[in-house]
């Protein structure tokens, strides 16, 4: 009997090796778990009867291009679109022979922080239901945290990875920008736009994270790895300099429950070796989020002028010309967030509007790379909640968009200077996982791994939502 | 503060080549001098000595061989077309813009 719900990625690759269950078996095993809890929860758009392969099952992110296999971003302008080629992400799992069991779940276009902004309805919470599960890669973090796929790739702007990952109570890597590559991904910021590895254990992430990381001639910002992925294995923290950074840690909108988790967190770090200390990155969550909410919705306008009813995707029916086409196709298709991104992008973009605020936003940017750089030259990880706040119930933050924006108020910052950043999972509050963030230096993402490996050791949280244990 | 009009609104609207419906502008309008409030919050930093950041890497162009290799055959180009007219797409003919 396999249980889907503990079987680690690592553990289903060494059953398989020593014909201990077929690949055939496991991908069985994950669409009956996928039958009995996704009518509930939702994580999937589309599930594959059969992904081809010889390996262990994955789930991906529906911006992830997949041949032949509907590819929606969560929007109702690409209902219907099927890729006719592989993004690389994809080709690199086939290669490695894992099988797509699925599509996941999105905020629309990846923009959002719980995916109500999915045109096909929200994705519910594991741990309880009626709470969102972060977004936008909330299919991805909810059905890896089900049992539903052993792991999962998502996509992360400014926190759609780490931020699920921590309100599903799994592991969520975004790596180093520049080392996975964005061919095939649908696109929303590009100079932002990173995809990575959600897992239930550090060594499945950085096992997922080595199977698609390095140079694509096809994503010219790729780079190699300056260093292989190593998976991690020690228990102590002996000689890790770890920072804590006071804005990240003491904003006021951490709820106590989570602030008392990371608390604990931090002091495990200290008594498993690490040498822990103070620091201040004074600006970096102050202006970076609004850094962010202009550079991002920037680039999203520009990327999202693609959708025109033209090559692919919807068309408005009966249009009066080629203006009405673009003009019609676009408001029906789009849903309220793209329309408020493209908005505020266009006209942070438009004369007499650029200096002001898209210019500025790229000079806060240097500020918070260097800030960051500063930190680094003293420490080799930060440490600080990945979420301000446990998952928060449906509908809470839906009328406020601003509001919502504030839910990335901590994963946003190390996004904007291109940072690797870890989601690992320290404890409960009130009943729900709360989520430690592990920022690096660029490259940095073996010290992630090896912090991460060490805490969740120390921390010996159960991934399983306590409704399926 | 910046506030954004109901006329500047439908001017970037169609910029964007987005027609909103009546229901929707009102309801945007708000919202967006919301956001435009929040964000408007990186002026406040006196940055006129800062270099811009476009780019997390420093990265160099970077050039592909130029050599042939297999692409998408025409078929597979139109195969998510809306509309197609033989190895065309079609569409519509042009409006005022």
């Amino acid at each position: 009997m396999i249980d889907t719900l503990r079987l680690s990625a690592e553990e289903a690759t060494r059953l398989l090796r020593d014909k201990e269950v077929s690949s055939a078996e496991l991908y069985t095993a994950y669409r009956a778990a996928i039958d009995e809890r996704d009518p509930e929860l939702h994580c999937f758009l589309h599930v594959c009867e059969d992904g081809d392969g010889e390996g262990i099952p994955i789930a991906l992110k529906d911006v992830i291009g997949t041949k032949g296999i509907p590819t929606t971003a969560g929007s109702r302008i690409l209902e219907g679109y099927v890729p006719v080629y592989d993004a690389t992400v994809t080709e690199r799992c086939k290669a490695r022979g894992l099988r797509i069991i699925g599509k996941t779940n999105t905020d629309e276009f990846a923009m959002g922080s719980s995916t109500e902004n999915s045109a096909y309805g929200p994705t519910r919470n594991p741990w309880d239901p009626s709470r969102v599960p972060g977004g936008s890669g909330g299919g991805s973090a909810a059905a890896v945290a089900a049992g539903l796929a052993p792991w999962a790739l998502g996509s992360d702007t400014g926190g759609s990875i780490k931020q699920p990952a921590a309100l599903c109570g799994n592991v969520g890597l975004r790596p180093t920008y520049g080392t996975v590559s964005r061919y095939g991904v649908v696109a929303f910021a590009s100079s932002l736009d990173q995809v990575g590895p959600v897992a239930r254990t550090v060594r499945d992430c950085a096992l997922l994270y080595s199977l698609i990381a390095g140079r694509d001639p096809c994503d010219t910002t790729t780079v190699e790895l300056p260093a292989p992925v190593v998976l991690p294995d020690r228990d102590d923290l002996d000689g890790v300099r770890v920072g804590v950074p006071r804005e990240f840690n003491e904003h006021d909108a951490i709820e106590p429950g989570v602030r008392a988790a990371v608390e604990r967190a931090i002091e495990l770090c200290r008594e498993l070796g690490a040498e822990v200390g103070e620091c201040s990155l004074p600006r970096s969550v102050e202006y970076g989020m609004p850094c962010y909410y202009l550079i991002a919705p920037a680039e999203a306008s520009s990327n999202l002028a693609r959708y025109d009813g033209v090559r692919y995707g919807y068309r408005t029916p009966d249009p009066a010309d080629r203006l009405d086409m673009y003009k019609r196709t676009r408001d029906e298709g789009f849903g309220d967030e793209p329309k408020r991104r493209i908005l505020v992008g266009t006209y942070a973009l438009s004369a007499g509007y650029y200096d002001a605020f898209y210019g500025q936003a790229q000079k806060v940017r240097t500020v918070l790379a260097r800030e960051h750089a500063e930190a680094f030259e003293r420490f080799d990880v930060l440490v600080s909640p990945t979420s301000p706040t446990v998952a928060f119930p449906f509908g809470a933050k839906t009328e406020n968009p601003v509001a919502m924006y504030l839910s990335d108020l901590l994963t946003i910052p190390s996004c904007m200077a291109g940072l690797p950043g870890l989601n690992v999972p320290c404890g409960l509050s009130e009943g729900l996982p709360v989520g430690l963030q592990l920022i690096g230096p660029q490259f940095a993402e073996n010290a992630l791994f090896r912090v991460g490996y060490a805490l969740e050791q120390a921390v010996g949280f159960d991934p399983v939502p306590e409704r399926y244990r | 503060m910046t506030e954004i009009s109901r006329e500047q609104l439908l001017h970037v609207a169609h910029l964007a080549r987005l027609e909103l419906r009546e229901d929707e502008i009102a309801r945007l309008e708000s919202q967006l001098n919301d956001i435009l409030a929040a964000v408007s919050k990186v002026s406040e930093l006196d940055l006129a000595d800062v270099t811009p950041t476009s780019h997390p890497l420093d990265v160099v162009n970077v050039w592909g061989a130029d050599e042939p290799r297999p692409c998408l055959s025409v078929e597979e180009a139109l195969a998510n077309a809306p509309a197609r007219d033989g190895d065309f797409f079609a569409v519509p003919p042009g409006g005022a813009s």
